[in-house]
């Protein structure tokens, strides 16, 4: 397996192997997740960015997943830890089938576990750099919650990750109610996904829309959204401002 | 005055004529003397009994000590006897069907306390395989649990759902460890091993010597003999999971003693197409059918 070799340095001994496996940037990287409770249960929205920095690598990354049969699972951040995060809860999915007691876990197990998982992972300084929010319903219940990478973990009505914090969530917090239909959620979440389209840089417009309700999870194809660039301040943008061509 | 104090030494009774057992010996009578010398007599009396028995049973007298050691004719006597753990134990059938494969394990009740559902025999290895257990319960629970580590571990290293074959052969080579060394014993109980991959669904079981082979029917247990020739009345190959469902229940119903053990519990489990390929236990409906044709099936034999 691993084997640690000490190293003399400035700040005592350190062991050089450890070091390197520690994560400390990230590499790919996906941009914001959106969700919202509607009447029926959960909806997320994702595009299929994964950024290489500032080139956007990959165009076809599904960054979210059905995790069992209760639970719909959106990452953003690090790609290779969100994969990382998968096979650890395929693990614990796998193990909880093979009871074949008529149990499943849910959402709220899920959400729990994952807390676990982050925020042991932060004190050992090798955070899986994801911020991931975690939906589903069981028996009637809605449940949406959100675990960043230092472990904070929480549940709301609507959240929203990365950039989404800051674009998405106000116009969530203005417009979110409780009761939505299936079509108004879709409206309200492209909103959103639109807002971040024109103002994040790492934000791709191929997009998808996962719905969870008491039946199941469905994700839907990859489309796109309409925009609109012709407003006449991007025809001519440095008229006025002055020293610019 | 030379005060000498007497010891009542018991060194009189030394005279006295030694006998294998300790009915020669008298004590001094204290409160529980009585019930130590009965133990200590029963004790006796049991170990010339067990002397006399063995010496009426055993074949492999002095080469079936260890499992390391073989007999003159080349047997292994451990082995034989792990297996005849299984042979007590209640019987277990596995067919391969059509489009599936079908367990049923005949679970003798110890006590009409415990809770039906509850001490399963079919465990689930992994999505696609599932293993009935027969002979020492605790035994059947480790093999279990090294097989689910291997399915892991195979998924884990090679990306997909671990081969039926490559289990089965992990599994037995496992067993067989532990009839290789003297301070291990051999597992006291015989594994059935369905599994449904991409060659199809197959059917593997293991002895308690290590062996595997792959089958179309197999069964273990109590009633082996009679299951045996039970199923190779069945069409197999034309059979699909749901009727097999019905055949093996009925099979289990048929060769239950109801003189010899008096309640049992019918488990089974199944993968097939239609459970999606993956192992899970005989939905309950189903498995109330396939109780209700047993019963009736046996009902119509007593008629004749």
């Amino acid at each position: 397996m691993t084997f640690t070799i000490p190293i003399e340095n400035g700040n005592g001994v350190k062991n050089a192997e450890a070091d390197s496996q520690r994560t400390l940037y990230p590499y790919v990287t996906g941009t914001s997740v959106v969700a919202i409770k509607y009447k029926d249960g959960i909806l997320m929205a994702s595009d299929m960015g994964g950024s290489y920095g500032s080139t956007l690598r990959y165009k076809n990354i599904e960054r979210m997943k059905a995790i069992g049969k209760h639970s719909l699972l959106g990452a953003s951040g690090e790609i290779s830890d969100f994969q990382e995060i998968l096979r650890y809860l395929d693990e614990l999915m796998l193990n909880d089938n093979m009871w074949d007691d008529g149990n499943s876990l849910g959402p709220k197990e899920v959400h729990n576990y994952l807390t676990r998982v982050m925020y042991n992972r932060r004190n050992k300084f090798n955070p899986l750099w994801n911020t991931l929010v975690l939906g589903g319903v069981k028996n009637g219940e809605k449940y949406l919650g959100m675990v960043s990478m230092i472990g904070v973990s929480f549940e709301d009505n609507h959240v929203a990750t990365g950039f989404g914090n800051h674009l998405a969530r106000p116009i969530l917090r203005d417009e979110w109610r409780e009761d939505l239909s299936f079509e108004e959620g879709v409206k309200l979440l492209e909103k959103c996904m639109r807002v971040l389209l024109y103002r994040d840089r790492s934000a791709i417009n191929k997009l998808q829309i996962a719905k969870m309700t008491e039946e199941g999870v469905t994700v839907s194809e990859p489309y796109s959204l309409k925009t609109f660039w012709d407003f006449k301040a991007f025809t001519n943008p440095t008229v006025g401002a002055e020293g610019s061509w | 005055v030379k005060t000498r104090t007497v010891f009542n030494i018991q060194k009189a009774k030394i005279g006295a004529p030694k006998r294998f057992g300790f009915s020669g010996l008298r004590t001094k009578k204290t409160p529980f003397s009585d019930l130590c010398l009965k133990s200590l007599e029963e004790e006796a009396r049991r170990s010339r009994n067990n002397q006399r028995s063995r010496k009426m049973s055993s074949i492999g007298t002095g080469y079936d000590l260890s499992v390391t050691t073989f007999s003159p004719d080349g047997r292994v006597f451990q082995i034989e006897y792990a297996a005849k753990a299984v042979d007590n134990s209640g019987t277990v059938v596995g067919i391969k069907c059509k489009d599936g494969i079908v367990m049923g394990v005949e679970k003798l009740i110890a006590s009409k306390m415990m809770l039906p559902g509850s001490n399963r025999r079919i465990h689930s290895v992994h999505r696609h395989a599932g293993m009935a257990v027969a002979g020492l319960a605790a035994d059947g629970r480790q093999i279990v649990a090294r097989a689910k580590s291997e399915a892991r571990s195979y998924e884990s290293v090679y990306g997909d759902a671990v081969p039926v074959k490559e289990l089965s052969e992990r599994v037995a080579s496992y067993v067989h460890l532990c009839t290789l060394y003297w301070w291990l014993r051999p597992f006291g109980c015989g594994v059935i091993l369905g599994g449904y991959d991409r060659d199809g669904p197959q059917l593997y079981m293991i002895e308690p010597s290590g062996i595997s082979y792959r089958y179309f029917g197999a069964a273990i247990g109590k009633g082996k003999q009679a299951a045996k020739t039970e199923i190779e009345k069945l069409n197999l190959s034309e059979m699909t999971c749901k009727e097999g469902v019905i055949e093996v229940a009925k099979i289990i119903y048929k060769l239950h003693d109801e003189a010899k053990d008096k309640a049992f519990e019918l488990e089974m489990s199944w993968i097939c197409d239609e459970s999606k390929r993956e192992h899970q236990k005989v939905p309950d409906d189903l498995l109330e059918e396939a109780k209700t044709a047993a019963k009736t099936a046996l009902e119509e034999m007593d008629a004749d």
